[in-house]
């Protein structure tokens, strides 16, 4: 049986490519698919903690997890679509509306 | 029947009442009827109910009537009530018997006045405020009359406001007077303090006990006294408000000004004799400065041209000799010359203004000249006036005067030679008023071909003073004296003081004396202004520089507006302009500044780009992280 | 004589149910009735306290007390004693007087403004009668936010203000600054509240007051309401917000402002600084006195050079709350007592001269006094009554503002005669400013040809007036009416500060 660390190290490398593409990607579309990974890292995390503790728990996360990150893609690309519209552009650099 | 002493505020009241709300509606005769005819119910009520109290025992002649509780606040309360004693009677006796007079006599000279109704409602609140004034049984109430008079006297002098100079003189009048009613505030507030009462027979009767004589306390409050005292008697140094109150009209001058409401500073010290005699340095201050001022007074009324402003500082004078006596401790003497001055000096500015009235507002002395061809019976009269104030023997002022010189003189003999100068002085400008104005040739002929009498309304009052200016004199007859017992018993307390009538023959060569100063006086104004002519003008050049400082009034008014006025006005400027507007709303708009500037440079952490704002938050998340690990 | 009904939250939400419903009238002139109604009735039920008062109580009345947020102990408490019982039916009267004047002369969005007026009348309402903190500090930010409004859309419309170089209407800038200055003061004083929660585990007034603070921490919630209270009063130097929203604002804010909305920093002080914070109080008794003084005298040399009638009447109100100050200040009996009801004095008299500089400024449209000149000749009777009510300001005896400075002056005597020595010389130049006034409004010649044009006081003004000049009298002859049932509660914060008994004591109104 796989330990359940290599599970763990396996969602934090995850995250941290997700981190990453969010701070360092300027594509809109890409960021947005960045922060996806980097829920499901979470997931994963949640999913196997769950079976190492033999916890129904953080399955029921994993499941309201993916509920909400499905809600927010229907949101986030909502946006993204009024931004190219506006913009015409996927670049996050050239929307810049909360300059103080 | 003593009980029914409010109903003389009554009728005054009503009268104020009625015609402020409906004067305009009532018209002429309606409103000129009902005025005097409140004042002359009160005087009835007034001579009624000095009927009584003179026929009760001396000991009981001193009722006090409970109007209702007035006020209750803490530890402190005070009712509002009368107090009926020989004093308070006789006052009210001349406020409204000379009162009602000039209501009459202003019947006929305001008749084409249009704002006659509201000239009688003031004059009716006046005469209200004056009986609370005199009548009141305890300080507080006595203020509210205080400044009551003082409203009235400031509306009644700025009566015909649409002149600046009418405006300026009463609003000039009340600020004057609330310096010296700051004065009675706190005097109010030290007896209080002290003596827990501040009802004239309780403050009386305690005062000796809980505070005895020399005092710091009754100092104090006495001094405050005469500040409040200088201020509505218009004495040093705050006297120059009367000269300029004759800008109001004749009768205001004449009932306000020189009979009743400028007497009150001598009434209140009168009253407050029990505290006065616990204070003499007061005393004799109060006397001191009452030289003083009828010094400077009489002096400045010498170079007057204008003929009610020389009645002005006459008054100023003569209530410097009222000063003398209550501050010499012959209160009865004070109050005496008091009466015997409504008398004459209300005789003489309506006088005045029959005069004026006569010449259409004409009031220069050095273009009248021979009017008792054409004024008769104002002549007679003024000339009778003029004879009371100088002292002329056997006039009411005469006595009067003569009873405060004898007392200074048992004072102090300086007090007494500089009285007597001064007595000197009123006789020599009396006389140059009635022989410059209705002696000697006419100086302006055309002037005086329109002068005429005045109507009948006017110089029955004139002849009714006159009466009363000759007559006043013999109650108060040396060793016959009507006044002096009777006010006794509301002088108790001070009866010590005033015991001078041992000395006889002292009286009568002092009585000599004054005499032969009146008339010596009397002489030289004939001299001088009818015979010799160009002596009055040698005079002024040989006297120089003084004779141009007499003509300006010594420059008071200057001084003050220099040194009291114009600073406070440019520190109020100052304060307004630079230290509010700058220094305080500064500091207030400048926290605001420096609150906004400080946005203005965190905004610039606020790039709008989304990437460092998550950055941020790793950044952020971490160093929590590694915070929480570490601790 | 006793009333089962809930008097207090009758006053206080029938004008905000009055609001509410104003919202759907169409109209203007069914709003003007309507508004009308409702405060004349607030009015009329109001007076009830009056009547059904318990004579001699120095309690609270009219109580009711009911959970609101029980997780946190926070109650709906709300009653009235002799120090609050004045200034409510001064917000009733003021208000009902506010909406008569407002008949004529506002311009624009009328069904707004009477709303506002009638939430404004709620807040203030509520501010005298909460005796639960939290309730109380509702009640008093919701007055700030009417107010804001009112000044900012209703005021001058003239002016224009410069502020870190952006150009702004004068009322916007005066609107802003009122709002923050007073929110920024009283943020400390929730801070404060939220220590004596902590401290005590309740917001109810009368179980804090008997709550043992330490000197120290005294110190700082004494500061924390002091200052909350100091800039709504306000003391010197806290009163630069003060000139700039009563002249901006529009008449019937001016009012409002001037005679209810100062009184709820004063009665702060007495209802809260004073039990609460005892031994504080006496520390700071004289930095406030002299502060207050300091009022007193500024205020009235500052009035004395104004152009502006309406900042030369805001400048007065500085001087008049200062002896408000120095009243309560004198800690006795005496004091409270003639601070209460100058309190209700300022009200009337500075609420009916800023109606009569309204009333000019309707017909004029000028503020400044050297455009005026002669005036009483044109209108008599505007002049009859101005003097009437500027003599009422200046404190004549015999008419209301004698009775409380007088007893204000005498209290502060009893303290430390200077105090008393100063504030007497503000009488003084209390009357130099008001009749230079009316020197430069009412007398002189009438030579200015716009001023030939004026009318005369309509009957809608003069009633307006008239229940303001008839309480001038009322209340200078007959105080007693007043100090009767203000004087019990006055005694017992008197008698409290010196360590006696709970001032606010509780009584159940059944």
């Amino acid at each position: 049986m796989v330990p359940t660390s290599y599970f763990l190290v396996l969602s934090a490398v995850l995250f941290v490519i997700g981190a990453l593409g969010v701070l360092l990607r300027r594509n809109v579309l890409i960021i947005f698919m960045s922060v996806e990974m980097m829920l499901n890292a979470v997931n994963l995390t949640f999913a196997a903690l769950a079976y190492h503790f033999l916890q129904i728990h953080g399955q029921i996360f994993v499941l309201m997890v993916m509920v909400v990150a499905a809600a927010e893609v229907a949101v986030g690309l909502a946006i993204v679509m009024s931004v190219i519209r506006h913009k015409d552009t996927t670049n996050i650099e050239d929307v810049n509306l909360l300059k103080g | 029947m003593l009980d029914y002493a409010w109903l003389m505020l009554v009728f005054p009241a009503l009268g104020a009442l009625i015609i402020s709300l409906f004067g305009t509606r009532l018209g002429r005769r309606v409103v000129g009827f009902l005025a005097p005819a409140m004042v002359f119910l009160s005087f009835a009520v007034a001579v009624a109910l000095a009927i009584q109290l003179f026929s009760l025992p001396h000991e009981e002649q001193s009722h006090s009537v409970l109007l209702w509780q007035w006020m209750a606040a803490g530890n402190f309360s005070v009712d509002a009530g009368l107090l009926i004693d020989p004093l308070s009677i006789v006052m009210a006796l001349v406020v409204t018997g000379v009162g009602f007079l000039i209501h009459v006599y202003s019947t006929g000279y305001m008749h084409d006045d249009p704002r006659f109704p509201r000239f009688f409602a003031y004059l009716n609140l006046f005469i209200l405020m004056m009986l609370t004034l005199v009548l009141a049984d305890n300080y507080l109430l006595m203020f509210v009359g205080w400044e009551g008079v003082g409203l009235a006297s400031y509306l009644l002098i700025g009566f015909w406001f649409e002149k600046p100079s009418a405006a300026d003189a009463g609003k000039k009048a009340f600020i004057v007077n609330r310096i010296g009613d700051f004065g009675l505030l706190l005097a109010i507030m030290v007896i209080w303090t002290g003596l827990g009462s501040l009802r004239f027979t309780e403050v009386f009767e305690a005062a000796p006990e809980v505070w005895g004589v020399g005092n710091i306390a009754v100092m104090t409050a006495t001094m405050l006294m005469l500040l409040a005292a200088t201020g509505k008697s218009a004495q040093i140094p705050l006297y120059v408000w009367l000269p300029d109150a004759m800008e109001g009209p004749t009768p205001v001058s004449a009932l306000i000004h020189a009979a009743t409401m400028v007497t009150a500073g001598v009434y209140m010290i009168a009253r407050s004799a029990p505290l006065f005699d616990l204070a003499p340095t007061t005393g004799n201050w109060v006397a001191w400065i009452g030289v003083a001022t009828a010094l400077i007074a009489g002096t400045i009324a010498l170079t007057q041209t204008d003929m009610k402003r020389i009645l002005a500082y006459s008054t100023v004078s003569q209530l410097g000799f009222m000063f003398v006596a209550v501050g010499v401790g012959a209160y009865a003497a004070g109050i005496f010359h008091l009466i015997t001055h409504a008398f004459f000096k209300a005789l003489l500015f309506l006088g005045a203004g029959s005069v004026m009235h006569g010449l259409h507002g004409e009031l220069d002395i050095r273009k009248m000249g021979n009017l008792r061809a054409k004024m008769p019976i104002t002549h007679w009269t003024f000339f009778i006036g003029a004879g009371a104030l100088a002292g002329v023997p056997l006039l009411s002022g005469f006595f009067s005067k003569d009873a405060i010189l004898y007392n200074a003189f048992n004072y102090s003999i300086p007090l007494w030679a500089i009285g007597a100068v001064t007595a000197f002085i009123t006789a020599v400008y009396s006389f140059r008023m009635v022989f410059m104005a209705f002696w000697g040739k006419e100086r302006d002929a055309k002037l005086w071909s329109h002068a005429h009498e005045s109507p009948r309304v006017m110089t029955i009052p004139l002849i009714l003073l006159a009466v009363g200016a000759l007559l006043t004199g013999y109650l108060g007859l040396p060793s016959l004296s009507l006044i002096d017992p009777a006010l006794e018993p509301a002088f108790e307390a001070a009866a010590g003081a005033s015991e001078g009538h041992a000395n006889l023959t002292l009286e009568l060569i002092l009585l000599v004396v004054s005499g032969l100063i009146a008339l010596a006086g009397v002489f030289l104004a004939y001299r001088a202004f009818l015979v010799n002519k160009d002596l009055p003008a040698r005079v002024r050049a040989a006297l120089g520089p003084v004779t141009k400082l007499v003509d300006n009034k010594y420059y008071v008014d200057e001084l003050y507006n220099m040194i009291i006025v114009n600073p406070l006005r440019s520190f109020g400027g100052w304060l307004a302009a630079t230290f509010d507007k700058g220094g305080i709303d500064g500091a207030v708009n400048g926290l605001a500044g420096v609150t906004g500037w400080l946005g203005t440079q965190v905004r610039r952490l606020q790039t709008g780009m989304v990437g460092l704002y998550a950055l941020a938050m790793l950044f952020g998340a971490v160093a929590l992280l590694a915070w929480l690990a570490i601790r | 004589m006793t009333l089962n009904l809930p008097l207090l939250s009758i006053i206080t939400f029938l004008p905000l149910v009055g609001g509410l419903v104003l919202l759907l009238l169409p109209g203007a002139r069914a709003q003007k009735w309507w508004s009308l109604i409702v405060t004349l009735v607030t009015f009329v039920v109001s007076l009830l306290l009056f009547v059904f008062w318990r004579n001699g109580e120095a309690g609270m009345q009219f109580v009711e007390r009911v959970p609101w947020v029980p997780q946190f102990n926070i109650q709906y408490f709300v009653g009235v004693d002799g120090l609050s019982l004045f200034l409510v039916l001064l917000t009733t009267l003021i208000t009902l007087l506010v909406v008569i004047f407002s008949w004529e002369g506002v311009e624009k969005q009328l069904k707004t403004y009477f709303f506002l007026l009638l939430a404004l009348e709620a807040g203030m309402i509520g501010v005298f009668i909460s005796l639960d903190l939290v309730l109380f500090y509702i009640f008093w930010e919701l007055t700030l936010i009417p107010m804001y409004f009112l000044i900012g859309g209703w005021g001058d419309s003239h002016g224009t203000y410069t502020f870190l170089g952006r150009t702004m209407p004068w009322r916007i800038y005066a609107a802003l600054k009122f709002f923050l200055y007073t929110f920024a003061a009283s943020a400390l004083m929730l801070v404060a509240i939220l220590v004596l929660y902590q401290q005590g585990g309740t917001f109810d007034l009368l179980q804090l007051q008997n709550l043992e603070l330490g000197q120290n921490l005294q110190m700082w919630l004494f500061l924390a309401f002091a200052l909350a209270f100091a800039v709504k009063v306000p003391i010197f130097p806290f009163h630069t917000w003060l000139p700039d929203a009563h002249v901006a604002a529009p008449t019937g804010g001016s009012v409002i402002l001037a005679a209810v909305l100062l009184k709820m920093g004063t009665y702060g002080f007495v209802r809260f600084c004073l039990p609460l914070f005892p031994d504080a109080t006496k520390t700071f008794m004289p930095w406030i006195a002299a502060l207050a003084i300091i009022g007193i005298l500024y205020g009235g040399l500052v009035a004395l050079v104004q152009k502006d009638v309406k900042s030369l009447v805001a400048y007065s109100s500085v001087a008049h709350l200062g002896f408000v100050m120095l009243g309560i200040m004198a800690l006795n009996g005496q004091g409270i007592a003639g601070a209460t009801l100058q309190m209700v004095n300022h009200g009337l008299s500075t609420g009916a001269l800023f109606l009569m500089v309204g009333m000019l400024y309707n017909r004029r449209h000028t503020r400044l006094l050297a455009d005026y000149g002669g005036l009483w000749k044109q209108i008599p009777l505007y002049g009859f009554l101005f003097i009437i009510v500027a003599l009422s300001s200046v404190g004549l005896p015999g008419l209301n503002g004698f009775v409380g400075e007088f007893n204000i002056l005498l209290a502060a005597f009893q303290t430390n005669p200077v105090f008393a020595v100063f504030g007497t010389a503000g009488i003084i130049i209390a009357a130099w400013y008001l009749l230079w006034a009316i020197r430069l409004m009412l007398h002189g010649p009438l030579n200015k040809p716009e001023n030939q044009q004026v009318r005369d006081l309509n009957v809608r003004e003069v009633i307006t007036l008239v229940p303001l000049i008839i309480l001038f009298f009322v209340i200078g002859l007959f105080p007693n009416l007043f100090f009767d049932k203000i004087n019990p509660s006055a005694n017992a914060v008197a008698d409290a500060l010196n360590g006696q008994q709970p001032a606010v004591s509780m009584t159940i109104d059944k």
